[in-house]
């Protein structure tokens, strides 16, 4: 399986030089890094080539790394029924580029971008019906973006006097919470001081 | 008489339509009876799964995943376990991977009876869904006898399962697995050559294999287009690989084929179960890693170090080493994955749902085109959509 894996990944990054970045595989997962313009041509690729044929595209899906340049990735997994493989192809974005959409390549891949618009603000281009598609009617905001509050900015209610539910800036009865579990004494990386000598030969 | 032009019809449907499954709902452009376009509206029970497991401890996430598909919760945390295990290395013990396998077949049923019995009644049929619910009530019975909780049951953990399964329970299981084909038979001979429900569901919503790979079909929807794929014999998870059972098959991808589909799978889930309870061995439920699985009480009665285990496994949690994983299990409605991304810390940074449900929904407008009205009843049913899941 990891050999297979691994050829497969020799051979796309091979057949593709100018649309690959580079391959990994990690627990005999093969993740393919893909030029963000071209990503119609490499899914095209993986679905049409003998021996490729991802015939399914199971999941599109952003994920949001705020500190970097470009903060979101966006993640292709496909489905292979022919070779019974899988593999991830994934590109970066900011938040003003948009990212070609795949939807002509596969039909399925047309809500999911719409949820990564949804939920992450990432834009596809040339998408048929980019609106979106998890939040409320006239939601602001993207909700899975790292900045974006647990609690949300707004919250709803049945209104008697007005006869309607009206919207307002969500209320905490209490303070929000985070707890840091975090152990401080799991953190400290290397020799704590005066345990310089424990293992020495002193 | 002059030909009169007749303009299209703009119908809602849903989100309170009790055919609708939950809260779907549906914009639907008639020209007159014949569906023209038809626009599903999901999101109305978003509850930012995703975002709130982003602020939970791995072992807090479970819970989500019960009520993602509420019908057969189990299969979900399989899904969510299983990934962890991969991120984490981990090895679970035999007799707690058994009792996974039986409760992830306990689910499918679960799942497929509701399925076709709320189908049926869709379409018609009041009593498959009367008799449908005794049997269900039965195997919550079980999901409560070895969790405490009837359907949400926070039981698959990573590293194995919560707790053990009590005595005498596996013999319960046993004698309900005997009896539990005569109620398909039953059910059947209501069903399957039924005038009005053949009516009803034949050469509806017909997809084709392509169409359906296309789609990003999964589970008894694929196979009911004619393609033999199921995740547990292409891609064995737990003991899947140790089971004998064959994948079923159908052929002209209708609604009716989707049908038979759930009908014959819940004979194979039978079978699985017959051979989970034969084969299991005893020994330990979870992985004997006190980093990862908290200790029993017992122990934490006497054992100090036990005692610090169990606390630190139930503020902080266990740290899942850096690293991102796509792990997939055939749930009862099709390819449940889950996406996870994890940066070392205590909580996944990233954890996408791939529902199957998304997936088949989102090819209503292509099933139901040029049909009738009342055949997108049908059709919803058949594709077996639950809220829960689509919507997170």
């Amino acid at each position: 399986m990891d050999l297979a894996l691994k050829d497969l990944g020799d051979y796309v990054a091979e057949a593709l030089p100018q649309e690959v970045l580079g391959t990994e595989i990690e627990f005999d997962e093969l993740m393919v890094r893909a030029r963000r313009e071209l990503i119609v041509k490499v899914l095209t690729f993986l679905r049409d080539d003998v021996n490729c044929r991802f015939q399914q595209l199971m999941d599109v899906c952003g994920v949001d790394y705020p500190e970097r340049e470009k903060r979101f990735e966006v993640v292709y997994n496909l489905l292979s029924l022919t070779h019974n493989m899988r593999v991830r192809v994934k590109v970066e974005t900011d938040e003003e580029t948009p990212v070609p959409s795949v939807s002509g390549v596969f039909s399925s891949a047309t809500w999911w971008e719409r949820e990564a618009w949804d939920l992450f603000g990432i834009y596809f281009s040339e998408h048929p019906d980019l609106r979106r598609i998890m939040t409320d009617y006239g939601f602001d905001g993207h909700p899975l973006r790292k900045d974006f509050p647990l609690t949300g900015y707004v919250e709803v209610r049945y209104d008697d006097e007005q006869k309607r539910v009206v919207y307002e800036p969500v209320k905490l009865t209490q303070e929000f919470r985070t707890f840091d579990f975090l152990s401080p004494w799991e953190g400290v990386q290397g020799v704590l001081p005066g345990d310089e000598k424990a293992d020495g030969d002193a | 008489m002059a030909e009169t032009q007749i303009k299209n019809f703009t119908l809602n449907f849903g989100p309170q339509h009790p055919a609708a499954h939950g809260v779907l709902r549906l914009v639907l452009e008639m020209d007159g009876e014949v569906i023209v376009r038809a626009d599903p509206h999901i999101g109305l029970l978003h509850r930012g799964t995703e975002k709130l497991i982003e602020y939970k401890s791995y072992l807090q996430a479970i819970p989500y995943f019960d009520r993602l598909d509420y019908v057969a919760p189990q299969n979900q945390e399989h899904a969510f376990a299983l990934a962890v295990e991969k991120l984490l290395g981990l090895e679970v013990p035999p007799r707690a991977q058994y009792i996974r396998v039986l409760y992830a077949e306990i689910g499918r049923i679960l799942s497929h009876i509701l399925n076709v019995c709320s189908y049926a009644m869709d379409v018609g049929a009041m009593t498959p869904m009367l008799w449908g619910f005794e049997e269900r009530e039965r195997l919550m019975e079980f999901c409560e006898r070895v969790s405490g909780a009837r359907m949400h049951m926070n039981y698959f953990r990573p590293g194995g399962v919560a707790f053990d399964m009590p005595s005498g329970l596996a013999e319960d299981i046993d004698g309900w697995a005997d009896h539990f084909p005569n109620f398909v038979d039953d059910c059947e001979t209501l069903l399957t050559e039924n005038r009005i429900f053949k009516q009803r569901t034949v050469d509806i919503g017909v997809i084709t294999a392509d169409q359906a790979l296309d789609w990003g079909f999964s589970g008894p929807n694929l196979r009911a287009c004619g393609i033999a794929w199921d995740l547990r014999k292409a891609q064995p998870y737990d003991v899947y690989e140790k089971m004998e059972f064959g994948v079923v098959v159908g052929k002209h991808g209708d609604c009716y084929a989707r049908y038979l589909m759930r009908m014959a799978e819940m004979r194979v889930s039978v079978k699985i179960i017959k051979q989970c309870l034969e084969q299991m061995p005893g020994g330990p439920i979870k992985a004997d890693d006190r980093k990862i699985t908290p200790p029993s009480r017992a122990e934490m009665k006497h054992s100090m170090e036990a005692l610090i285990h169990h606390f630190k496994l139930f503020t902080e949690g266990y740290h899942v080493p850096a690293g991102e994983t796509y792990t997939a299990v055939e749930a009862p409605k099709g390819e449940f994955g889950v996406y996870l991304v994890s940066d070392g810390t205590n909580k996944p940074y990233r954890c996408k749902i791939r529902a199957p449900g998304f997936a088949h929904l989102q090819a209503l407008e292509l099933l139901s085109k040029g049909h009738m009205l009342a055949d997108m009843v049908a059709n919803i049913g058949s594709i077996d959509i639950v809220f829960g899941e689509i919507d997170r």
